[in-house]
């Protein structure tokens, strides 16, 4: 054997191996130095480029007489009102239909669950402008159902139908977790005190998910005012503010309009963050620890109204996706129905398409491959380590991005490092500061997702780790990361599909050479080139349902491999 | 085979007047505790004494605002928790649910400038010394929570530390299990001779296992003794209390070696002069019998008689003090004289009995 060849091991000598020094260093440097440097990023990526978009709002030469008379203008109240209204009428759709589609998941025993989930999923696969490209299919000047709207798609229907199908599926997420929650002793006491159905959701139901309802429809309510996709394609003459913002700083170079609108879009993110934060503090835990698991009872007329309601919205879902992708494999609208793939031959057409996709792809996969590893890291550290007041400013540092709109972090961006004087002028225009943006502007989910996952770990798993002297950085690697192995390829392909479909911010940053796939939709879709701008759309829905499915098998393999031991050890 | 775990280095721990608080809240308050080489020590108190604080404390894994810590002759009061002697047990092990119970054992010895052999043969020297050579590839989940808790005990031990603490180690286990590896436990830390500090809030555990106990309240050491000595001789009511059954019963003054409650008088080994207090005695300590005996014995009346099995358990009433119900514990041994009356002579030995002046209810 073998151990012939060695020399019996010698006696453990104590002193080395329980004590190490070199571990306690090595700690020091990972946590404090990774924190520093997140601090650093977060600064440079985010609270910068803000405070020069800010510091841009009072022009030099009009100074504040400047900011009152474009404030005061007649059209910068039309497009105010507009937008306001526009989005307004999208919390009004949006938030019922999510709420009953939500109840329906959640509470009722209807069929089809996983399918309408998935549907209600797929807005968030592709670019916004997706839904406006199918709606003018559907409903526009050459639309096979022109007539159920006489006074054309363009303009204010057309913008709150578009936005409501892009919207839906973050006001459903919202709202399905909060209707997850529920103390089935409430629900006992409220039915054995003899209350109906009805009763039972204005007491009970209803108060434990009022302020999600609010949550989503301030969400809603923001990224309706801030997106320019849908109404650039969808609005005709009827245009918002966020255009404005978009058109001034891209097309007329009128750099102090624009960061000032953005300043103005700005405004209902940030109260309505401010709002959500304070009640959450408010409220504090909805669910006490005691709580019982809620079971919903067997109600057949309940489960048939549900079913028939969440099916027609799944229907719609889907029926939008399948026109823009079915447009974008036909001839001619409306006058050659045949079957032709003519629209992806971008390159005869002269159009960017493809190169535009390939960036795409790479700015996903660079911004999810770089991305996942930062992002949590980064709980991880404050999650599981202290670190004082750095803890504190990083917390607040990692709670921006989410109050932060796309076209707001792209003006900011613009402004900070489009600068002649800024050194990381030369990132202008590339792919890397593409991938610095996307990264800050999905943090803040990714990280509650990672968050949520490392929440569930033995807490005392790094103090074991200290206790055997053995630096954290090895048992983050070792022992933390493959427990989380699956919320890692959530946070992956969270932040995949969100670059790959986001526009907003990227739209400000991008060069001839590094156009990307949503940005060449809007393009193509400017152009008149609609049957263009669909297929692309098509391309990156697929992209991104492709992806999430493989991410999803792989997710699901990786448990099955590890079932021996999860097994009593979530 | 056994030479490594022989040759384990036993130190002294010394705990020198620490205080901590967590915000306003004072956790710790000047505790200090001499534990020698090799002693098994209990820190023993109700949930928010403060015990679980100063063993994480002593592990380095909080920070005390003052005082000082030595393992043997150094001082380690701000060393980091990695340059620190100890292996630790913790309530709910820790084990790294992704690592084989090998990989877990060995995992501090992983990242040592060892042999990959040398490792191994330590690894298996922990399994054999926790008898689970069999369990080595299986994973913490797949064992039963015994198994898991000397898995933890063996990861502790295997990079041979100085000193092993261990945070309430039985407390996530059934009723049945914990009685069996209390002793367990103590006989192998008798083996191994090493210093160690348990933290529990179950008097019995902290009797069996350890050689002193410290018990604590309120962030505070009240008395550090042998198990005999905190039964018998508790120096403050808290102990008296916290420890066992007792019988409390009001004096107004002492003098000439007696305690004066109202129209009784009783004798005490310990002459003290004072005014009001309080007479502590243990239920079992109290004598009943048909007749009176000596000193210290006074007429009573049973209210409420227990049969536990092997022991009686009777609640009486003394004729001179009523409304001060006393719980006296005899035994039921067949070969002594039954007490079946009523009216029966209950006798306070006098070395049994402590007066603590002055002490409240």
């Amino acid at each position: 054997m073998t151990s012939l060849h060695f020399p019996q091991p010698a006696p453990l000598p104590p002193e080395p191996l329980t004590r190490s020094p070199e571990a306690a260093l090595s700690d020091l440097v990972f946590t404090r130095g990774a924190k520093l440097l997140m601090v650093l990023f977060l600064v440079v990526g985010l609270a910068l480029p803000l405070m020069t978009m800010l510091g841009k709002v009072v022009d030099v030469q009009n100074g504040l007489a400047g900011v009152w008379q474009l404030l005061s203008s007649s059209r910068f109240l039309w497009l105010l009102g507009n937008s306001v209204k526009v989005s307004l009428s999208t919390v009004a759709l949006v938030v019922p239909a999510a709420y009953v589609f939500a109840y329906a998941l959640q509470r009722s025993r209807i069929p089809g669950k996983a399918l309408l989930r998935s549907l209600s999923l797929l807005p968030l696969m592709a670019p916004s402008m997706l839904s406006a490209i199918a709606l003018i299919y559907l409903f526009g000047n050459q639309g096979l159902l022109k007539s159920w709207f006489p006074d054309g798609i363009y303009g204010y229907s057309g913008i709150v139908l578009g936005q409501a199908f892009y919207n839906f599926p973050m006001a459903l997420m919202i709202l399905i977790s909060a209707l997850g929650l529920a103390d089935a002793r409430l629900y006992d006491a409220s039915i054995s005190m003899g209350a109906n159905h009805w009763k039972t959701f204005i007491n009970v139901t209803w108060p434990g998910t009022r302020y999600a309802v609010f949550t989503a429809s301030c969400l809603v309510f923001t990224q309706t005012i801030t997106n320019f996709g849908i109404p650039v394609v969808i609005g005709g003459d009827y245009q918002v503010l966020a255009m404005e913002a978009y058109k001034s700083v891209v097309g007329q170079q009128k750099f102090s309009e624009g960061a000032l609108i953005g300043s103005i879009l700005l405004v209902p993110a940030l109260i309505s963050f401010a709002v959500d934060a304070w009640m959450r503090r408010l409220r504090g835990s909805q669910v006490s620890s005691q709580a019982a698991a809620y079971v919903t009872p067997t109600n057949r007329s309940r489960d048939t109204v549900l079913l028939l309601v969440a099916g027609v919205i799944g229907l719609a879902l889907l029926s939008l996706v399948v026109v823009a992708v079915g447009a974008s494999l036909i001839n001619f609208w409306p006058y050659d129905l045949t079957v032709s793939l003519r629209h992806y031959d971008f390159e005869s057409n002269g159009d960017v398409g493809w190169l535009a996709y390939r960036n795409s792809l790479l700015l996903a996969s660079l911004t999810a491959a770089i991305g996942t590893p930062i992002i949590f890291t980064c709980a991880y550290l404050m999650e599981k380590t202290r670190s004082g007041w750095l803890d504190n400013l990083l917390r607040l540092l990692c709670m921006l991005p989410m109050a932060v709109p796309g076209l707001v972090m792209g003006l900011g961006y613009v402004f900070f490092f489009n600068h002649p004087a800024n050194p990381l002028n030369g990132l202008y225009g590339g792919i890397a500061l593409m991938v610095v943006c996307c990264v800050m502007r999905f943090l803040t989910p990714a990280q509650m997702t990672a968050t949520t996952a490392l929440r569930q770990l033995n807490e005392e798993i790094e103090s074991a780790s200290l206790s055997l002297k053995v630096p954290l950085l090895t048992t983050y690697w070792r022992v933390t990361l493959p427990i989380c192995l699956p919320a890692l390829l959530e946070v992956f392909r969270y932040l995949f599909v969100s670059s790959m479909t986001s526009v907003s911010a990227l739209i400000f940053l991008y060069s001839p050479d590094t156009i990307l796939a949503a940005v060449a939709v809007l393009n193509l879709d400017d152009a008149g080139n609609i049957g263009g701008a669909a297929a692309l759309s098509t391309l990156i829905l697929l992209t991104s349902a492709l992806a999430s499915l493989v991410l999803y098998m792989l997710s699901r393999g990786l448990l099955r491999h590890t079932q021996h031991w999860r097994t009593g050890h979530a | 085979m056994a030479s490594t775990i022989a040759q384990l280095s036993t130190v002294p721990l010394s705990v020198q007047g620490i205080g901590k608080s967590f915000g306003k809240l004072s956790v710790l308050d000047d505790v200090s505790l001499e534990v020698k080489a090799g002693e098994l020590v209990c820190l023993l108190g109700p949930s928010g004494c403060g015990k679980t604080t100063l063993l994480r404390i002593i592990a380095g894994l909080e920070k005390q605002d003052i005082g000082r810590l030595m393992i043997g002759p150094k001082d380690i009061s701000r060393a980091h928790p990695q340059e620190r002697d100890y292996g630790i047990l913790f309530q709910s092990y820790a084990l790294f649910p992704n690592l084989t119970i090998a990989q877990n054992i060995g995992y501090g010895l992983s990242t040592r400038r060892l042999l990959h052999s040398q490792v191994r043969e330590r690894v298996q020297e922990m399994l054999e010394l926790v008898g689970l050579s069999a369990m080595a590839s299986k994973y913490p989940g797949q064992l039963s929570g015994g198994q898991q808790q000397r898995v933890g005990l063996a990861r502790a031990l295997a990079p041979s530390p100085s000193l092993l603490l261990l945070d309430e180690p039985m407390s996530a286990l059934d009723a049945k299990v914990r009685e069996h590896l209390r002793y367990e436990l103590r006989s192998l830390q008798r083996k191994l001779g090493i210093t160690t500090i348990m933290v529990t809030h179950d008097q019995d555990e902290a009797m069996v296992m350890a050689d002193r106990i410290a018990v604590m309240n309120q962030g505070r050491i009240e008395q550090f003794d042998t198990p005999e000595n905190i039964y018998r001789s508790p120096t403050t009511p808290f102990v008296a209390n916290f420890i066992g059954h007792a019988n409390w019963l009001d004096y107004q003054s002492l003098s000439n070696g007696q305690a004066h409650l109202g129209a009784v008088s009783l004798n005490l080994d310990k002459v003290t002069m004072g005014g009001p207090g309080r007479l502590f005695c243990r239920p079992e300590a109290l004598r009943i019998d048909n007749h009176p005996q000596g000193s210290n014995s006074m007429a009573a009346q049973v209210i409420e008689k227990l049969f536990l099995g092997n022991r009686y358990r009777l609640t009486v009433e003394l004729d001179q003090l009523r409304g001060q119900p006393l719980v006296a514990e005899i035994s039921a041994d067949l070969n002594g004289a039954p007490i079946d009356a009523e009216r029966v002579w209950l006798t306070f030995p006098s070395h049994c009995l402590r007066a603590f002046p002055g002490a409240v209810r």
